[in-house]
């Protein structure tokens, strides 16, 4: 298990990463990226058990699936840090001939990603497929998913949950990252989605909470406790509470920065709070 | 002039699901899915033989096609199935992202196209399948003609790396193909040799195409048969070739003219060789409730509509 220091360091440079791929294209997406560091750089550093190297049909390790693919900065820079393609590649982010779409795509072969996502509410199928693949070929391994809490308003999702849990898909843990916020304001403004935690309960899954979802021992200690539950005969669903925006003062708690890439100024501030910790690509 | 005669008619249906029923003997990543339609698709002997390879999805298109992308991270080859209309247009972005932008190795099996469903109407019947899915980068597209290629090009497409359109009917019409052909995908099959006309056809519309010669040479016309069974990629060259000879071209296909194979043979006529065309397709309409065959009567689709239009297309040399 990785040193939550290293860890919490890792994310401080992943935060810089994410700020920087943003701000030299003045697009993206930061608001979400910064949210979900800690969860990330937990996920790939600590938590999965992942093979050398990078194949599609990762048989034999742990998979992730991001269902968000908008917050893409996030999960390329962990990606590079965890050496699946150059740490410098981060520097042709939405660019043209880049391997780092805008959204993440397996279409120009970028290591460590499976699926595409951006168009919202695919990535729990997706997942469930996958799940599926490692019970027919023995492989005990297990499938984290992620998903937006806006995401949820797609109703593919719940296809998706209910199917889970009627076919007992049990080595699946998704989370769903619960930062109240999407773009054109809070969940709740926009479409009010009442008890989360419920509706997954009553579609018949096991839900644990990661009420502070930007800590990385609490990270830790959820997601212990979510594999732990994992084998039972039933899905997981991780409610992970974040805070769009974190580790940025001006960009926390609100969502103007869900879409928008910080000006010279801004991202020098944003810097300043976080200083470099692994070497900045 | 050779002609074809059949001896049974039956279901494209029923060589999906006989040719799926192998691939389970066969091919041990072949996994099937389905939306709540078994029967229809006439998959109940593969996952009888399988019951372990495949997976019964409910009334929920879209989650079909993300998971049928999720099982081939792992190796499996899924075979997804339900009606063309649940297999396109309702899921289209789940097939463009999770499966064609993905490139995922998914065969997307599709039954009861066109009017020839027949009495469920139009809220069931798609003219407009084709065009959706040759539209999508890297998508083939096979609408075969008979029981016997449907088979053969269900074995076929287990074979080759990459998202498929299988595209296929309810009614049963004439077996005439050879049993245990081989299926070249992308490969025209030349059925009649003429001088004086070509038609290219697919799907249902093979057969009255055939029928369709038969009156043509009574009448003193020598009409050459295509069977275009792959939309995408086209055979380019059998086209062609034909229309050097004959000079003019009728295209025949359940669906809408808008987005069909008659637009893609126009294309490659008007990049190579501009040459009179008609269209035997529905004329940017829905369908409708009846029985197939006065549907295909009423919308223009069967051997009379092919016969008016030769006589046409001649006339415009």
């Amino acid at each position: 298990m990785a040193d939550t220091q290293q860890l919490k360091d890792l994310t401080t440079q992943v935060r810089r990463d994410i700020l920087r791929m943003v701000h030299k294209v003045n697009s993206g997406h930061p608001g979400g990226s910064l949210g979900c560091a800690e969860f990330f750089v937990t996920l790939y550093s600590d938590l999965m058990e992942r093979k050398e190297g990078f194949d599609m049909d990762g048989i034999g390790e742990d998979l992730f699936f991001l269902s968000n693919g908008h917050i893409s900065p996030v999960y390329y820079s962990v990606l590079a840090r965890s050496g699946y393609f150059p740490v410098d590649e981060l520097n042709t982010f939405r660019l043209i001939n880049s391997r780092l779409q805008g959204h993440p795509t397996t279409h120009e072969g970028l290591p460590g990603i499976r699926i595409a996502s951006g168009s919202l509410g695919q990535g729990m199928s997706v997942a469930l497929g996958a799940a599926q693949a490692k019970k027919i070929n023995g492989d005990n391994h297990l499938i984290y998913s992620l998903h937006g809490d806006g995401e949820l308003q797609e109703g593919q999702n719940w296809e998706a949950i209910m199917y889970a849990s009627g076919k007992k898909v049990d080595n699946l843990i998704s989370t769903i990252d619960l930062n109240g916020q999407q773009i054109d304001g809070s969940t709740d403004t926009v479409l009010p989605m009442g008890n989360i935690r419920e509706k997954f309960e009553a579609f018949g899954w096991i839900v644990i909470d990661i009420e502070k979802g930007n800590n990385i021992d609490a990270i830790k200690k959820g997601m212990a406790e979510a594999k732990s539950k994992t084998g039972k005969g039933k899905p997981v669903c991780v409610l992970l509470k974040t805070v769009m925006g974190n580790g940025v003062d001006f960009m926390m708690h609100t969502h103007a920065w869900h879409g928008k890439a910080p000006n010279d100024e801004q991202l020098a501030i944003g810097l300043a709070q976080n200083p470099e910790t692994f070497g900045d690509y | 002039m050779k002609t074809y005669t059949y001896i049974e008619k039956k279901d494209t249906r029923s060589g999906f699901g006989a040719g799926l029923a192998e691939l389970g003997r066969t091919n041990p990543n072949v996994v099937a899915l389905c939306a709540d339609l078994i029967g229809s698709l006439k998959m109940d002997k593969f996952i009888e033989e399988n019951p372990e390879r495949f997976f019964q999805i409910g009334i929920a298109e879209a989650n079909m096609m993300g998971i049928a992308a999720g099982l081939t991270i792992g190796g499996k080859i899924p075979f997804t199935g339900t009606f063309a209309n649940f297999s396109t247009g309702r899921v289209y972005d789940q097939i463009r992202q999770s499966i064609a932008y993905s490139g995922k190795n998914v065969k997307i099996c599709a039954s009861h196209a066109g009017v020839t469903l027949g009495e469920d109407g139009a809220t069931h019947q798609i003219l407009e399948d084709i065009g959706l899915m040759k539209m999508l980068p890297g998508m083939v597209v096979i609408n075969p003609c008979d029981y016997n290629q449907t088979k053969a090009a269900t074995l076929a497409i287990a074979d080759y790396e990459g998202p498929v359109y299988l595209r296929f009917g309810r009614p049963a019409v004439p077996v005439f193909m050879p049993e245990n052909q081989k299926f070249e995908i992308g490969k025209a099959i030349q059925l009649t040799e003429g001088t004086d006309v070509t038609i290219v056809a697919t799907g249902h519309l093979v057969w009255e195409a055939l029928e369709a010669s038969k009156a043509l040479h009574e009448h003193g016309i020598s009409a050459e048969v295509i069977n275009i069974h792959t939309i995408k990629p086209l055979d380019d060259e059998a086209i062609l070739k034909s229309v050097a000879k004959t000079g003019c071209i009728v295209t025949a296909e359940e669906h809408n003219y808008l987005g069909g194979l008659g637009e893609s043979v126009s294309r490659v006529l008007a990049l190579n060789k501009p040459t009179p065309q008609e269209f035997v397709a529905t004329n940017d309409t829905f369908g409708e409730s009846g029985t197939p065959a006065l549907l295909m009567e009423k919308y223009g689709l069967n051997s009379n509509a092919i016969i008016k239009k030769a006589k046409a297309v001649i006339a415009r040399k």
